[in-house]
């Protein structure tokens, strides 16, 4: 398993991805090191400011024919990693047609449409419809705070929003309960009502979710449908606008 | 008024990794985990509230709304379920007025289903109130409802009703071999712990809870890694649906593994310990106590143990809360520390960063009483048994269509063939091999040879005969895993459901070919995918019905290519159960 250690000032140790050579460095992952390289690899729970997670699968590749996460996966000397093949690209498919599948994500009348990720990752990948029966969550929407909206059918359970408001904001307002099909965003009050959590606009919590769970007030549709951040160009060229720093596994704390 | 908790809390030491075990204690006490309880404990234990309200959460064992006073979970293994568990469940539904899930109107019982008990060898079983009856019958029923009508707390039912008994079958070496407490400890305390690991090692000792991971390597991996505070974990989560070896383990040889335990302890250098027990075994509970008791008092375990300087080890019990993921050794790490049973990333490994991040050794209940054997009698008396790549014995549980359930050792590489002509199986049709996450056998494959090289098995041995239909058997697995996922990651959390869903509909005639394709394509999505073994074992059977039972689901499958899922005389059901009708023009027409 030991890397082979650049020689000084010679070339760092890389990897292959769909025939490219991917340079990496120690305690990058596949994910980190392919963005770094400017070359992207479809994802929604990762995000370069936080420690990889690798639940939401989406960033599968095959690394020497063995499938993983790229996000959690170490970057290996010498590995070929297919990230474009017929079979990880129907992998990725189902994969968003599952949370299609699972969540309410009715993009027409979604004020994040155009700047979701995950619609965005369904047009990259090509997915016209969610294949099965939509499973239809029922979850009340929650708009006692001032400033903001949570509609938990749309969650994908990435966690960003937890670690976000536990690591970067120090408040916890949000965590998960439940498990399986059930399980669910809470937040941190014992009325369940986010304006009993210490939640604030400012919050790093409040701009992390890919999706449209967390919504300000007052500003839909300011942003009109056709300008917003997927509408200009596809996330496979945004995702690569802001290179991430080399993302290191041991999470804080 | 916040609920007065500081008894509970004292016991446990306001400590926050016994958040399981304090939350247990509310569920004992209260019934439920009521929201004023969360906000006191967190408050109390210096944790977010919305950490403590997402564990109670996660467990199945624990309830954040009311429940009934008596909680009744009838288990929904297939074997209790081909025992005849679902008629016994509806007497009793009926008895009390009241639906699957639901609290009845009084408040006084609520009753649903929770996943296998490992009772199959005598079931159908039950949970009330977290105590296990099994061999349930329409008297015994009868005696329950009774007994739940009258109030009458669970201290004053008949004992005779919480009996479990241990069937021994068959015995090989590891059952039949007495053993005295201490006499594996003196033989690795004489070899030194270097020579003791060496033992393990040569004896090629592999681990019994299903990855087969070689304890030597895991032992040496774990004493190499750096710092002094290490820990040796027993797994007792026996989760998989018709497995109860460990059962036996822990009732009768709890000696033999809590010195397995110490042996490890010995050869890696580890201060504490932990037995994690599903909480389905409550009733071993007793037992276990008593043995550390003694134990501690004899020597066995505290500090200098048998006289050796700087020989100290103590072993803590810690119950579990209702999570068959938590059989997964980092999700079992993550109960243990108090958190949601979610299987860790890995790398890196419990052997260098397990419990609270340090190094840890988590061992199956029969590998640690193997290794105790191994300590005690050599690496060369495991290896005379068994074959080459898989030494020594196993022990089966074997349940289903036999005459005899009960348990079985044997020598690895045993021929299926064997285990079911000594259990008296008779018109075999398949054998579930290792529990819903192993291998579905068919008829043809009888000759086929339990060991690591072959059929693997943790331990289950589900007898099916050709009275029974596979699909009911597939369907109750799907039910299983998506009452079992723990939602982490996509494939497994949706994938789980879409089965179950997609087998339901199967099992009631509706399903079409376009159900069965997408059924292969979900399973091979979660195989490939998914976050943890949990996911990626969760279409095994179905995969394996597939390539072996396809006149099964043939039978099955409505006659077109599609079907509508939207049914419209389903979706009048509620009309006709608010207006208390059923006759026919309550009813959409057949279709012709």
């Amino acid at each position: 398993m030991s890397e082979p250690t650049p020689a000084p000032g010679g070339t760092p140790p890389t990897f292959s991805l769909d025939g490219h050579d991917v340079p990496f460095e120690a305690g990058q992952t596949v994910l980190s090191a392919a963005l770094a390289a400017g070359h992207y690899i479809p994802h929604l729970c990762y995000h370069p400011e936080f420690a990889p997670h690798g639940s939401c699968r989406v960033c599968t590749v095959k690394v020497d024919g063995h499938p993983a996460a790229s996000c959690t996966a170490a970057a290996r000397a010498g590995t070929e990693v297919d990230s474009r093949s017929e079979e990880v690209l129907e992998m990725r498919r189902r994969l968003v047609q599952f949370l299609f599948t699972e969540g309410n994500h009715f993009c027409p009348s979604c004020e994040q449409s155009g700047s979701c990720m995950l619609q965005a990752v369904g047009y990259a990948l090509g997915v016209t419809n969610a294949h099965f029966s939509p499973l239809f969550p029922n979850r009340p929407v929650d708009a006692s705070h001032p400033d903001v909206l949570l509609d938990f059918n749309r969650c994908i359970l990435c966690e960003l929003c937890i670690r976000a408001s536990a690591e970067v904001d120090g408040k916890h307002v949000f965590d998960l309960s439940g498990r399986g099909i059930d399980k669910h965003l809470i937040v941190n009050a014992e009325s369940g009502r986010l304006a009993d959590t210490a939640l604030a606009v400012e919050d790093k919590a409040m701009s992390v979710c890919p999706v449209g769970v967390i919504l300000r007030k007052r500003r839909g549709f300011r942003v009109p449908i056709g300008e917003r951040r997927y509408d200009a160009a596809p996330i496979s060229v945004v995702a690569l606008q802001k290179r991430p720093r080399p993302s290191t596994a041991p999470r804080e704390g | 008024m916040p609920r007065d908790l500081s008894g509970i809390l004292a016991r446990h030491r306001n400590d926050p990794t016994r958040l399981v075990q304090i939350l247990r204690d509310v569920m004992e006490a209260d019934g439920w985990i009521s929201p004023p309880a969360i906000t006191a404990l967190a408050d109390a234990l210096g944790l977010p509230r919305a950490r403590v309200e997402g564990v109670a959460g996660f467990y199945a064992f624990f309830a954040t709304e009311p429940r009934g006073r008596y909680r009744v979970l009838f288990s929904d293994n297939i074997t209790d379920e081909m025992a005849g568990s679902a008629e016994l469940r509806q007497r009793l539904l009926d008895a009390f007025h009241v639906r699957l899930g639901e609290v009845s109107r009084d408040g006084l019982v609520s009753i649903d289903v929770t996943s296998c008990t490992g009772l199959c060898d005598q079931g159908p079983a039950l949970l009330v109130n977290g105590r296990a009856i099994a061999r349930l019958t329409h008297a015994r029923i009868g005696a329950i409802a009774a007994m739940i009508r009258g109030g009458a707390p669970l201290s004053e039912w008949p004992d005779n009703l919480f009996e479990v008994h241990e069937h021994v079958e068959r015995e090989d070496v590891v059952l039949a071999t007495p053993f005295a407490p201490g006499e594996a400890l003196d033989a690795a305390i004489a070899r030194g712990p270097e020579a003791t690991l060496g033992e393990v090692e040569r004896s090629l000792l592999r681990g019994r809870g299903g990855a087969g991971f070689p304890t030597g390597q895991k032992w040496r991996l774990c004493r190499a890694a750096p710092g002094r505070e290490r820990y040796v974990v027993c797994n007792a989560d026996e989760g998989e649906p018709g497995t109860f070896k460990d059962r036996l383990l822990l009732a009768r040889h709890a000696d033999l593994v809590l010195e397995g335990m110490t042996v490890a302890a010995f050869a890696v250098g580890a201060p504490k310990g932990f037995v994690y027990l599903r909480a389905e075994y409550p009733f071993l509970v007793p037992g276990l106590e008593a043995a550390l008791a003694r134990r501690r008092h004899e020597g066995l375990l505290g500090v200098r143990i048998r006289g050796v300087e700087g020989f100290d080890f103590d072993i803590e019990l810690h119950v579990g809360a209702g999570a068959y993921v938590c059989g997964e050794e980092s999700a079992l790490l993550e109960s243990l520390e108090g958190e949601r049973g979610i299987p860790r990333n890995r790398p890196p490994y419990p052997v260098t960063h397990g419990y609270l991040q340090k190094p840890t050794v988590v061992n199956n209940v029969e590998t640690l009483a193997k290794a105790a054997l191994v300590a005690r009698h050599g690496a060369d008396w495991l290896r005379a048994r068994g074959t080459a790549r898989s030494t020594g014995t196993k022990l089966l549980s074997v349940s289903g269509d036999v005459a005899r359930p009960g348990i079985y050792e044997y020598p690895f590489g045993v021929a299926v063939k064997q285990v079911l002509e000594d259990a008296g199986a008779r018109r075999v049709q398949a054998v579930q091999v290792g529990g819903p996450s192993g291998t579905l056998l068919a008829h043809n494959e009888l000759e086929r040879r339990i060991a690591f090289e072959d059929v693997p098995c943790a331990g289950a041995f589900m007898v099916f005969d050709e009275s029974r239909d596979m699909i009911d058997v597939l369907h109750n697995f799907a039910r299983f895993f998506a009452h079992e996922s723990c939602g982490f990651c996509t494939p497994c959390r949706v994938g789980t459901t879409l089965e179950r869903q997609m087998l339901a509909r199967v099992a009631c005639g509706k399903g079409t070919r376009k159900d069965v394709k997408d059924l292969g394509h979900v399973a091979r999505l979660m195989k490939a995918a998914s976050h943890c073994g949990l996911g990626m074992t969760a279409g095994n059977a179905l995969l394996d019905a597939f390539a072996k039972f396809k006149p099964s689901f043939d039978r099955r499958l409505a006659s077109l290519d599609v079907l509508p899922v939207f049914d419209l005389d389903e979706s009048l059901a509620e009309a006709r159960e608010v207006t208390g009708r059923d006759d026919v023009d309550a009813h959409f027409p057949e279709e012709p």
